[in-house]
């Protein structure tokens, strides 16, 4: 306190206009500004608060309902009630709490595809950005090539291979997929990333951290990577969003995530028997699914103009 | 243009190369591998039927010689037998594919019909309600998993639903025309509703947000403003300068959705049965009909390739400012 009275009373000299702006005492750093220019975005905030609650919900879920895949001979393909809110399935075992259980594995492979994209696209982009020349010529022809690929149909070849083969048991892991998955979404942020370190390997301050010494792995992570941090956050959250969607797509189709591992793809094909009777059961999990991508393109459109540098301030 | 077709062509080639081997290796070298759909029918094979059944198969062939037979029967158009329906492969498909374009096309006519005016609309009332509630309702479009559409379109309309007179169901919800009466054109289109619904909610949304960016872009342009002051009237200015140069970059997109016509949609043939090229890849994929899955994939791969060339040179001819090297 008395520290802010010094300092106010040193420059009180100073006329009004140059005090300006007058209650911050330091310059906002780029994550204050970012993180107030985001929550300006009033559907990115409740975007945000919504995928919280999911993510808390699917993580304290086994606390709070049934066990998800716990058996009930006496409680078959029941109705909602106050004890089963969603009703039960045909093997009894409760909705509600295989919706939450199966967000919780539909959201971790999204991430966990996400991140396996984020890996190999942003590697490749750098490497090939970074030395331009052959290396580049290779990687992009690479990208191009992965391109070519139907992913769907790749992606179903692979779950029948997963399901019927000696890798039968990889059959209840959530990993392959994730892994397929990412392995054939990297390519839009690799051309991304790739753009970024091309247009900033040119500029004077990598030229200043080479002529100190740095190595080329310490300039393109310090110094060139930070400025391709907007679009591959941007990108990466899109990428979440679109890897929930083809999970659940390739799980409803049965050849994703198997049972009795609960996905809300896997729901939904469950669910497909029952429409007459027990419409909450196909309802439910693709609201989920729904939510959390509209949600998640929110956020995503947030980000987009929170990071961009030549965005309002 | 030719000398540009024709080296995006060749250079096409280590591309489809690159895929080819990819593919030919996940599917034969993968355990299990091609007698996978032998085995499981349980005919009856010995060790010794299956084995002789592996060396008429040439399975016993280092894997690079089995691709290069592969590869040299599919360049002469031999695509392989089917192993379930043992027909060849080439017929299966030729089958299905008429099927496929008549669903694609008829939610693709659709789809344009209702994006390219709202498209339009949406860009040059930019802000007004109408304007809001297209982008909130396409941003919903764009955020909704196809197939519980789908779902929700069987749950409320075939279901829940009933048409007030007779009491049945208010859309047919299967197949493509009802089974065992002759088939009429009524008929027919009722049972392409529901199906192109699905399709056309998730294109529509992507096709007019596009629409609505790439017009918000051009109506700002002087020779927009030049059109304006040289009198034109208002939809001649909109129709013959704004949305000529508007649609260019949506043909491209188009161009690029071309392959998907062919495959069709996977998911609202398998939701609507309906005898497409998606659903015959996806019974293919529950029988492990393993040279029916590789010719599709193949086949799909050859086409992505061509609808970027496509792109490109319509691109490029459409737009005279693009000149390709």
């Amino acid at each position: 306190m008395s520290q802010m009275a010094n300092r106010l009373s040193t420059e009180q000299t100073a006329p009004r206009s140059l005090l300006e702006p007058s209650d911050r005492t330091r310059p906002e750093t780029m994550l204050q500004l970012t993180v107030r220019r985001f929550f300006r975005h009033r559907l990115a905030a409740a975007g945000l608060v919504v995928l919280v609650i999911l993510g808390l919900s699917a993580i304290l879920a086994p606390l709070a309902t049934h066990d998800p895949n716990a058996l009930s001979v006496s409680e078959r393909t029941q109705g909602p009630s106050l004890n089963h809110w969603f009703g039960t399935d045909e093997a009894g075992r409760d909705i509600f709490a295989r919706t939450l259980d199966g967000g919780r594995v539909s959201l971790t492979i999204g991430l966990a595809a996400t991140a396996v994209a984020l890996l190999v696209g942003t590697s490749f982009g750098a490497v090939a950005g970074y030395f331009g020349g052959k290396i580049d010529a290779g990687l992009m022809r690479l990208t191009d090539a992965f391109l070519c690929f139907p992913q769907l149909f790749v992606l179903i070849v692979v779950g029948t291979l997963i399901r019927t083969t000696e890798l039968r048991v990889l059959q209840g892991s959530i990993v392959p997929i994730a892994v397929v998955i990412g392995l054939l979404s990297w390519m839009g942020l690799a051309r991304i990333v790739r753009a970024t370190f091309l247009a900033l390997r040119e500029k004077e301050f990598v030229e200043a951290a080479r002529s100190a010494g740095a190595s080329n792995a310490r300039i393109m992570l310090r110094h060139v990577l930070p400025g391709a941090i907007g679009p591959i956050v941007v990108q990466a959250s899109l990428l979440v969003a679109a890897s929930i969607i083809t999970e659940s797509g390739l799980s409803y189709l049965g050849f994703g995530v198997q049972p009795p591992t609960a996905t809300w793809g896997n729901l939904l094909r469950d669910a497909q028997a029952h429409m007459q009777t027990l419409p909450v059961f196909a309802i439910a999990p693709g609201l989920m699914i729904f939510l959390t991508v509209i949600s998640i393109n929110f956020v995503g459109d947030g980000l987009r103009d929170a990071l961009d540098p030549h965005g309002r301030r | 243009m030719g000398s540009f077709i024709a080296r995006r062509l060749i250079g096409a080639v280590p591309l489809l190369l690159f895929v080819s081997i990819a593919v030919f290796l996940l599917l034969q070298a993968a355990p299990g591998g091609p007698t996978g759909a032998y085995m499981r029918r349980g005919a009856g094979l010995s060790g010794a039927d299956l084995a002789a059944l592996e060396a008429r198969l040439g399975l016993n062939d280092p894997v690079h010689i089995q691709y290069a037979k592969w590869l040299g029967r599919v360049v002469q158009g031999d695509l392989g037998m089917s192993v379930t329906s043992r027909r060849p492969v080439g017929e299966e498909i030729l089958d299905r594919l008429p099927n496929t374009l008549y669903l694609m096309l008829a939610a693709w006519l659709v789809t344009l019909a209702i994006a390219i005016p709202i498209g339009i609309f949406s860009a040059l009332k930019q802000y007004s309600k109408f304007d809001h509630v297209v982008t909130s309702v396409t941003f919903i479009g764009q955020s909704i998993p196809i197939f519980w559409f789908g779902l929700i379109l069987i749950l409320v309309f075939y279901l829940a639903v009933k048409n007030p007179f007779t009491g049945d169901p208010l859309f047919p919800a299967g197949g493509m025309q009802t089974i065992g009466v002759p088939p009429t054109l009524g008929d027919r289109l009722i049972h392409l509703v529901l199906p192109v619904t699905m399709l056309a909610a998730g294109w529509v949304a992507w096709y007019s947000r596009f629409l609505r960016a790439s017009m918000l872009e051009i109506v700002h342009q002087d020779y927009i403003r030049t059109a304006r002051a040289k009198g034109l009237s208002e939809r001649l200015v909109i129709l013959r300068h704004a949305f000529r140069n508007a649609a260019i970059p949506l043909v491209t997109l188009m161009a690029l959705d071309v392959p998907f016509l062919f495959t069709g949609a996977l998911f609202t043939e398998v939701i609507f049965s309906w005898p497409g090229m998606g659903r015959l890849f996806y019974t293919a994929a529950e029988r492990r009909d393993y040279g029916l899955l590789m010719a599709i994939i193949m086949i799909t791969s050859v086409l992505i390739v061509l609808a970027n060339i496509l792109a490109d040179t319509i691109y490029s001819w459409l737009d005279p400012r693009i000149r390709l090297q």
